[in-house]
């Protein structure tokens, strides 16, 4: 099997895996970050929402291959220990879900949108997180959290 | 997914050596489409070659005239592209409205064109502004380039490496979405340029087409108005759950009429 090599969430790691392995089912499976969803399994829902170099895509259409020698950062990296990130508050504080499947593909891509956005507005939050289905359709509360945390001090 | 064996290319060169060495290999781009036909099992090659790692291949450069493309640039990339913005906005446009922020941060311009799509986006760019496919061989006109669905001039063991867009008088292109895909129900891309005007059609028929009425109307008068009474026959257009031909039909019209108004500005 050949070797995969890469940062996860600040640390290197390398695994041995079959060419089919998807980065979704690296990271859960091989690494147990299990915070990153499978959700849809067709790069529809965004569940499965992580960075690779900076940039959000749908883990599930994506070898672990693909990424040799890049970073990733999941759901599991943003917090900086029990300090929640400014967009986990921003979700906590507005009640940006309900069952919570979505959430961190929701969040991962949030903060994406805010990287390439300073300050969005309400029609521009909505066409980013396209790529991201709330079965529970809980968009509203979703839009003014990230409303929120682009408001928000950010450091 | 079925077994398969696994390369990095590390040129244009390299990647086709390895192409022509495997039993049935396919080339890898961004995998918006292949991972998911893999995923499927509608396709097993034998082996796939990344093309993530050529250096220069996603390049980008816009001059007053010609905006070149290279095939591994990202849609995001070609979306957040200043430079291009400033000569054929209308290019980084359609580019912005591909499918999801995280599709278009995979996504190349290459893997869509050689894909051909009946339903995407770049077809019509290509063909709407007559750009010229630039392969590791030959150049290959846009009205040469779209045979049919899924269909190219791609010959076995050739690869995209550019695509070469003359920069038009004034262009526009509006999609009608398909709200759940976010592939185009019908998209058309309009544009002025030297040589006439130019109306693309994608979505609405097996493959990619330019509608000549609608060119020689607005040939006359670039104009909303011009194309307004002009009707698309029904005849060859696609029908699935979410349009029948008709409807295809009559949206080749409206839509034909938003991309004028967007040309014009």
């Amino acid at each position: 099997m050949p070797n995969v090599s890469l940062t996860v969430n600040g640390k290197a790691v390398s695994r041995d895996v079959d060419t089919r392995t998807l980065l979704v089912q690296f990271l859960r499976e091989n690494l147990g970050l299990t915070g990153t969803h499978i959700g849809c399994d067709t790069t529809q829902c965004g569940a499965c929402t992580v960075h690779v170099d900076g940039k959000a895509l749908k883990s599930c259409t994506v070898l672990a291959l693909q990424v040799e020698g890049k970073t990733v950062r999941t759901i599991e990296g943003l917090a900086d220990g029990e300090k929640l990130h400014p967009m986990q508050e921003a979700f906590r504080e507005h009640h940006g879900l309900q069952c919570g499947f979505c959430t961190p593909g929701m969040i991962m891509s949030a903060v994406d949108l805010l990287n390439r956005h300073k300050s969005p507005s309400e029609e521009t939050i909505r066409h980013e997180l396209e790529g991201n289905l709330c079965r529970c359709t809980g968009y509203a509360n979703i839009v003014k959290a990230v409303q929120a945390a682009a408001s928000a001090p950010r450091g | 997914m079925y077994p398969f064996a696994y390369h990095r290319a590390t040129s244009v060169d390299n990647a086709l050596a390895t192409l022509a060495s495997a039993v049935d290999g396919k080339l890898l781009a961004g995998g918006m489409t292949l991972l998911p036909t893999l995923k499927q099992r509608l396709a097993s090659p034998s082996d796939l070659i990344d093309l993530a790692g050529i250096a220069d291949l996603n390049k980008i450069t816009a001059t007053a005239t010609v905006v070149s493309i290279g095939a591994m640039a990202r849609h995001a990339e070609v979306a957040a592209s200043e430079a291009i913005r400033n000569v054929l906005p209308a290019l980084t446009q359609l580019a912005s409205l591909i499918g999801d922020p995280q599709v278009r941060n995979m996504g190349t311009i290459g893997g869509s064109v050689a894909n051909n799509d009946p339903a995407a986006d770049y077809p019509a760019a290509l063909l709407g502004l007559g750009a010229t496919v630039v392969t590791n061989r030959r150049s290959i006109t846009a009205d040469d380039f779209f045979k049919g669905m899924f269909e190219t001039a791609l010959d076995a063991g050739e690869m995209i490496v550019r695509v070469d867009f003359p920069v038009p008088r004034r262009a526009g292109y509006e999609k009608f979405r398909n709200p759940a895909s976010r592939y185009a129900t019908v998209g058309v891309f309009v544009a002025e340029t030297s040589g006439g005007v130019r109306v693309a059609v994608t979505g609405a028929a097996p493959c990619v087409f330019r509608h000549k009425d609608m060119e020689a109307a607005l040939a006359k008068s670039f104009s909303a108005a011009a194309v307004a009474n002009i009707k698309t026959p029904a005849t060859g257009l696609n029908a699935d759950i979410h349009a029948s031909a008709d409807y295809r039909a009559h949206l080749v019209g409206v839509i034909t009429q938003r991309a004028v108004t967007k040309a014009i500005g």
